[in-house]
């Protein structure tokens, strides 16, 4: 698949809650987001990927309002984010990473303070108050100061006072960064719950796995969108391109042994085990491991496994920046340790620190 | 007006429970005012003085003795010529010299009033002027009438009270809680996110702006109100003008130092480098070029053209007039514009840099 021309999911028929049309935001010459073009429909959880400083933050600030874009046009809940910023900001909530609360004030009057700065008044601003700390299972806590409240607590809170005022749209920066797997277990059955009741949730995320929990996600990197769809979706890109999982003592030097192998495309470090991209379905297994042995490698296994996101990820990147094999010795460097549920950061963000030798090297390789 | 409203009340309850900002803002003024009351004023005792008693009479030696048993003076040297007294006090053994001249006794006697002459050391200025206080006093009570003391302030000519200084004190305390407390409060806020958070809801500016600002407004009046009061008890600052007037004055001043504030705010992402600019923008300026410490008329002209664009220069004149002097207000009104300018180009700055700042 080409991956110039991303998986486009079936184009809903009622209005999308956001429809982003080459949205493009330059800072001087850097050009933080290039050209991107998305819709996500109501009720939809959608999952925007992408290393850091790959565009996420600067598209989700111009879609709510806070940023202007340079080119390209973005309605948002039906209303152009260009001309009428602060329209938007009646219809969307918003929550970052940081739980951006007011520490000194207690759980109720970090409620009573985002009701009152949306405006909303005080009968209505009760029944929220209510459905928030319910929701948040901060009952018998309405008292206590918010930096008293340890990380799931707060962050539950966070996400109240962002849809006190019953927005149809919802941002999620890094919603749950720093915080244990049972709160954001408990946060995700939360957004669910936001978007069965037709609330349109737009998160980026870091966390593959919570990825694999959106219906749709969309691939930033570099400014640009690089894949959208479904997950299963974006993962057929590696439809025809077989994965070798191969499990070994000595990955490092199997992933030497395996690069500019015929019938491999390239190969990547998954925690301790070596993924091998093949170039067709026709390639043999055995062939592999017979290279591998014939190496002086020792195979404690070898398989093909499913692609998972994470390597659609790197396979985008990849792609994206024009990635040779040169590289692939700092990568291995660089993401030796990193876990296969690791944030997708730590393997992305390698291909920042790339020198531009590495491109021309390639290039005149292939 | 609900927004401004919710933000007004959030700043209140985190200035409550903020226990910094609390102290900075209720004991810094406090403890500037007996800092600078105790070095400005307070008993001074034991004056060391020399004494050239020229008549030799009952009367002048009764004077002198006037003098000494006023607990105030203790007569250290006596002295039989000026030059001998000059040396005493370029030595320092004297800080004062009384000079009683010939003819004294006769003078009073005759119901005329005798010219006396006190020499002061004028180091410092403060205790000069107290000194001159007490020895008036003194004069004027013993016997006879009416005795003329003629000062002579050899190193400091330009006299100045503690009642001199007093407004410079408040100029000074108002610029600490109004543009310190304004621009950490809204820096501390970007430090913490919650300042992102505010902008992505449908706030308008003023309204965050007129929240956020009106808690330091009022802490700031009562805080200057504390100092009026304590320097009237404490150091019997008389309160000659109108209090309306003077509360005019001072919230025009606020207004424009929480507009500095703001001002900071838009420009500083951390408190260390907000605390700085507020340091370099408003502390030193209303410190040194107000006219609150050194007098703006022996300032080099290019000095003297900078303090023209120094808020506080125009405060302390009005602050002066109407505490010291009792001057309608009306009279000041050149201050009174020069303020305005100054809240409303502070304001006006302010907004539009934080409005562009949510762009």
């Amino acid at each position: 698949m080409d991956s110039n021309a991303p998986a486009v999911a079936a184009i809903p028929t009622d209005r999308p809650a956001i429809d982003v049309r080459g949205l493009t935001r330059r800072f001087g010459q850097f050009v933080a987001v290039d050209n991107v073009t998305f819709d996500v429909r109501r009720g939809e959880i959608f999952g925007f990927l992408g290393s850091n400083g790959a565009g996420k933050s600067t598209t989700i600030r111009m879609l709510c309002g806070l940023l202007e874009p340079t080119s390209g046009t973005a309605s948002v809940g039906g209303i152009d984010v260009g001309t009428d910023p602060e329209g938007v900001k009646t219809r969307i909530g918003y929550m970052s990473q940081r739980f951006s609360l007011y520490e000194l004030l207690t759980v109720d009057q970090n409620i009573q303070f985002f009701g009152g700065i949306y405006g909303l008044d005080a009968r209505k601003l009760a029944e929220r108050r209510r459905f928030v700390i319910e929701m948040a299972g901060l009952a018998g806590r309405e008292g206590t100061l918010a930096r008293d409240l340890a990380g799931g607590w707060r962050q539950r809170l966070a996400l109240g006072c962002a849809i006190l005022h019953e927005p149809a749209i919802l941002f999620l920066d890094e919603p749950t960064g720093g915080v244990d797997p049972l709160s954001r277990r408990q946060f995700w059955r939360l957004i669910d719950t936001l978007a069965q009741s037709g609330v349109t949730v737009l998160v980026t995320t870091h966390y593959l796995d919570e990825a694999e929990r959106c219906h749709r996600v969309a691939l930033i990197h570099a400014g640009k969108l690089a894949a959208i769809g479904t997950t299963s979706e974006v993962k057929r890109m590696f439809e025809g391109r077989p994965i070798l999982e191969i499990r070994t003592s000595s990955a490092v030097d199997a992933m030497r042994v395996l690069d500019g192998a015929p019938g491999v495309e390239k190969t990547s470090l998954f925690g301790t085990a070596v993924h091998a991209v093949l170039h067709s379905r026709d390639e043999s297994t055995d062939a592999i491991a017979a290279r591998l042995r014939e190496a002086g490698i020792t195979i404690d296994t070898i398989g093909p496994v499913a692609p998972s996101l994470e390597d659609v990820f790197l396979d985008v990147v990849d792609r994206v920046s024009g990635s040779g094999q040169s590289e692939r010795a700092q990568r291995v460097s660089h993401a030796s340790g990193a876990g296969r549920g690791a944030p997708a950061s730590e393997r992305a963000g390698e291909s920042e620190g790339r020198s531009p030798s590495d491109g021309n090297d390639k290039a005149s390789r292939a | 007006m609900r927004k401004a409203l919710a933000v007004y009340r959030k700043e209140l309850r985190q200035i409550r429970r903020d226990r910094r900002t609390l102290m900075t803002i209720v004991f810094v003024p406090a403890f500037f005012l007996l800092l600078y009351g105790y070095a400005l004023n307070w008993d001074i005792k034991h004056i060391a003085l020399a004494v050239q008693d020229r008549d030799q009479t009952a009367e002048s030696r009764a004077f002198v003795s006037a003098f000494v048993n006023s607990g105030y003076f203790d007569r250290v040297a006596d002295a039989w010529s000026p030059a001998e007294i000059d040396r005493l006090l370029d030595l320092n053994t004297a800080r004062a010299a009384l000079i009683v001249p010939e003819g004294f006794g006769r003078d009073l006697t005759a119901g005329r009033t005798p010219q006396v002459q006190m020499l002061i050391n004028g180091e410092n200025a403060n205790t000069a002027t107290t000194v001159m206080g007490y020895a008036g006093n003194i004069a004027r009570s013993s016997g006879a009438a009416l005795v003329g003391v003629e000062a002579r302030i050899w190193f400091n000519p330009e006299l100045r009270s503690t009642l001199f200084l007093v407004p410079g004190l408040i100029a000074y305390i108002l610029m600490i809680t109004a543009v310190i407390s304004t621009a950490l409060s809204v820096v501390r806020e970007k430090e913490s996110g919650t300042m992102e958070q505010v902008r992505m809801a449908p706030i308008d500016t003023f309204s965050f702006i007129v929240g956020k600002s009106i808690p330091y407004f009022f802490i700031s009046l009562a805080s200057a109100a504390l100092i009026i009061l304590a320097a009237m008890a404490l150091f019997g600052l008389p309160m000659r003008g109108n209090w309306v007037s003077l509360l005019f004055a001072m919230s025009l001043f606020i207004a424009g130092a929480l507009g500095t504030g703001l001002l900071i705010s838009t420009v500083a992402e951390t408190q260390q480098v907000a605390f700085q600019a507020a340091l370099l923008s408003s502390f030193l300026p209303t410190l040194m070029l107000s006219g609150f410490i050194f007098p703006i008329s022996s300032m080099p002209t290019a000095l003297q053209l900078i303090t023209t664009i120094v808020p506080a220069r125009y405060f302390l004149v009005a602050l002066r007039g109407i505490v010291l002097k009792g001057t309608p207000i009306v009279l000041l009104w050149p201050q009174m514009v020069a303020l305005t300018i100054y809240a409303l180009a502070m304001l006006t700055l302010a907004s539009v840099r934080l409005a562009r700042e949510r762009r």
